[in-house]
């Protein structure tokens, strides 16, 4: 949006509560194995603190935190993050999105499956994170601007 | 017509409650979807699933590991689809574009 | 299992919903389909579906009453002048 709210103390506190609100998914994302999360619902957290800094700055400031022209390029990594890990497993010789397969031959197998979905988990997280994103600043682009 | 309507509402309501008494539990061990062996004789996903998921992956959240390792083609396919709504938005409500064609 | 937490749970959804139907204001109607989400949030949890009702309380309450509240006021102003 080109103009933003004049008031301060809505920038002030939506500057102090978007590190936050990103903080915690990223550890919804990243504990997604051990509690209830996981990579949606992380990327729709991560989402929502960039999208509080959108609303209540102006553009010059929002552009400082995350492009307006990276979200749809990161959202093509996520999704080629995904592709990746099971054509990766597909290559050494399992089916697609076999993490057995993975070349991580130090741990366990059932700790290369984790570390597989965590993979996963991080590629969606980045996909969705930014297609939300996308999605806002397409929506409101001005057009005379 | 109203009263077509709105008694055509209540019978619904009341159909849709009469077949949820016919539901199992939650966490019923007796119900069909929760058997080891199904009727036919063939064994069912779910219980391998519990039984064997923390054993496999080594992730105690069961939910995690079904949708990040057994069902990922599923969670793929759901990640395509939000990359093409976003796609979508992006090439027609686009800024540059719409100069472009201007 | 809470019986009782659950029927208030189900009042509520079924208020919130009706009034985000039949209200005036855009805004209170977007409004009240947040907490239409988050209640359904709420139920989801109390059924034991922990993921589910995440998903629903960071979608339905949060994400998507940001895009309606931001687009309303985008097109009010487009109308006034």
């Amino acid at each position: 949006m080109k103009q933003s709210s004049d008031s301060p103390i809505i920038l002030l506190l939506s500057r102090v509560i978007s590190p936050y609100i990103m903080l915690f998914g990223l550890y919804v994302i990243f504990h997604g194995h051990y509690s209830p999360g996981g990579g949606f619902q992380g990327g729709a957290m991560l989402a929502a603190s960039i999208l509080l800094i959108r609303i209540s700055a102006e553009e010059k400031v929002y552009e400082l935190q995350f492009k307006k022209s990276f979200d749809i390029p990161l959202g093509a990594l996520g999704v080629l993050i995904f592709l990746g890990v099971g054509l990766i497993a597909m290559l050494l010789g399992g089916n697609f999105l076999d993490y057995h397969f993975l070349p991580m031959d130090w741990m366990p197998k059932a700790d290369v499956r984790a570390m597989g979905i965590l993979l996963i988990e991080v590629g969606v997280g980045l996909a969705v994170m930014t297609i939300l994103v996308a999605i806002y600043d397409n929506l409101l682009e001005d057009e005379d601007a | 017509m109203k009263i077509i309507n709105y008694s055509s509402l209540v019978l619904v309501g009341l159909l849709l409650i009469y077949a949820s008494l016919g539901l199992p539990y939650r966490g019923d061990t007796e119900a069909l979807v929760n058997k080891e062996i199904s009727l036919i004789g063939t064994p069912v996903a779910s219980s391998y699933y519990i039984q064997n998921a923390y054993k496999d992956t080594n992730t105690p959240n069961i939910v995690t590991s079904i949708l990040g390792d057994y069902r990922s083609f599923d969670t793929l396919g759901e990640e395509v689809v939000i990359f093409t709504a976003g796609i979508i938005c992006f090439l027609l409500l686009s800024r540059e574009r719409k100069s472009e064609t201007k | 299992m809470h019986w009782e937490l659950e029927l208030v749970l189900y009042l509520f959804l079924i208020i919130s919903a009706v009034v985000s139907l039949y209200v005036k204001d855009l805004l209170t109607a977007v409004v009240s389909l947040s907490v239409f989400s988050f209640i359904l949030a709420m139920l989801f949890v109390s059924m034991g579906a922990i993921d589910v009702g995440f998903t629903e309380a960071v979608i339905g309450a949060g994400v998507t009453g940001v895009l309606y509240i931001v687009l309303i006021y985008k097109t009010s102003r487009r109308s006034n002048d």
